[in-house]
């Protein structure tokens, strides 16, 4: 079984030499701590940031610098600054190259949902709606199952939907799964899992078939 | 027309009650401070606010939000607000929740002369509820329309007298297209300097977008996630 840098390590395998990458907030952000020694890649923060740096030094720290989780960051050689319907823009004409997200419920569709709860949570989509409905390369980060140990990769979302048959790949800290017109399909186990515990952890329909490989971090 | 004017009071001097506001910023970066808090005392009420954010607590919009200033709120991300919560559960304020691109574009079509455009942002979502929806290549859009917003209030890095800015790092964001998308624009500035004192070539914003100018006082620029690293 993963934790949370476990599913971030295996996300960053997925990252190619020139890519530009969007890194949602939580799970998605710990990717950027594993990009490949040599490889180039751009990060992309929605709030106006193309080449997006570590967290600063304390004598770094800049007001007028932040992420997209409002974070202190930094530039790196090669930063742009631009504004929001630029950054938009962007993400719109699908320049951004791979998109990693948080969700709440995925189904096997590729639906997702990860911006409100009713009557609980109502903070709001942020960018997440533009960057499914565009994305062409989605990864969706998350815990196969919620706190009360019920499957998040279900038939049908439950959660107001954030976006539609938009998740082509999730990497949950059992496993890694391709979403195609057949449902989630089985690719690969996290150390220490079995078939079994994805059977059992997963709703919505599941084909195993073919080599299922062990994966590698 | 002489575009300068004093301070965030006179700024402000014709924003009434029951106008809508644009206010750049995204959380607390590149937020007019002084302006708010000249609303905040001044006590206009029935607002609608167009902002990525609506603050925190004790600062941001979230002052206005305190002193319920606040009718309506359009925003796309309203967490870290626990005041904000409060009123929307209680029904005592109205939020519209909108993706951030669609935002972002229904300003900039509000400041192009654009009224509607559309988008696949939403698409199949509660976004989507009562929106006119077409296919372009295979593909679904949402008619999303430009904003139409009484004044826009803006922050940025350095202005000059002709109303020209200069905006710095991520405190951009929302400012340039909300600065071309108001009836009436407000630019407060950290710096106010005299024409030929900017690059003509670095000007984010033209001056024909700005009506008032005035350098502000006292910036705070707080930091809601300060995250460092160890080590120099």
């Amino acid at each position: 079984m993963l934790d949370k840098n476990g599913i971030a390590k295996r996300i960053a395998r997925e990252l190619k030499d020139g890519y530009y990458v969007n890194l949602g907030i939580g799970v998605p952000t710990l990717v950027a701590n594993y990009i490949p020694e040599g490889m180039h890649v751009t990060l992309q923060s929605e709030n106006g940031l193309l080449g997006m740096g570590p967290f600063p030094y304390e004598h770094e720290v800049d007001a007028d610098l932040i992420n997209a989780g409002k974070q202190t960051v930094t530039t790196l050689p090669g930063s742009s600054f631009f504004d929001s319907a630029t950054s938009f823009g962007m993400i719109r004409s699908g320049r951004v190259d791979l998109t990693v997200l948080g969700a709440m419920e995925i189904n096997d569709r590729g639906d997702i949902a990860n911006w409100k709860i009713p009557g609980k949570m109502v903070k709001g989509m942020g960018g997440a709606m533009d960057l499914v409905a565009s994305a062409q390369n989605i990864i969706v980060a998350m815990m196969h199952t919620n706190k009360a140990g019920e499957s998040k990769l279900l038939k049908e979302c439950t959660l107001p939907i954030t976006g539609l048959g938009c998740v082509k790949k999730v990497v949950t800290d059992l496993c890694v799964m391709d979403i195609t017109e057949r449902g989630f399909e089985l690719r690969e186990l996290a150390p220490g899992v079995s078939v079994e515990d994805v059977k059992k952890a997963t709703d919505g329909r599941l084909v195993i078939e073919g080599e299922i490989r062990q994966m590698e971090l | 027309m002489k575009k300068v004017v004093a301070n965030a009071d006179e700024a402000i001097s014709g924003i009434q009650d029951g106008m809508t506001l644009m206010l750049g910023g995204f959380g607390l970066c590149g937020i007019p401070e002084n302006s708010i808090a000249a609303l905040v005392k001044k006590g206009t009420k029935r607002l609608t606010c167009i902002s990525n954010n609506a603050g925190v607590d004790d600062f941001g919009i979230g002052l206005m939000l305190q002193q319920k200033q606040v009718k309506k709120m359009i925003s796309s991300y309203v967490g870290e607000n626990a005041e904000f919560e409060r009123q929307l559960l209680s029904g005592e304020l109205e939020v519209e929740l909108i993706p951030q691109g669609t935002l972002a574009e229904r300003c900039r079509a509000a400041g192009a002369g654009i009224p509607a455009f559309f988008t696949p942002a939403g698409f199949g979502t509660e976004v989507a509820e009562g929106k006119e929806t077409r296919e372009f290549n295979g593909k679904m859009y949402l008619l999303e329309h430009a904003f139409d917003s009484d004044y826009a209030i803006v922050k940025a890095w350095k202005g000059d007298t002709e109303g020209n800015l200069i905006f710095k790092g991520t405190a951009r964001n929302f400012n340039p297209m909300m600065a071309m998308a108001g009836k009436i624009t407000i630019a407060e500035v950290e710096e106010l300097v005299q024409p030929g004192e900017l690059d003509a070539n670095e000007i984010h914003v033209p001056g024909i977008f700005v009506n008032h100018i005035f350098k502000g006082v006292n910036y705070e620029k707080r930091i809601e996630q300060r995250t460092v690293r160890v080590g120099s």
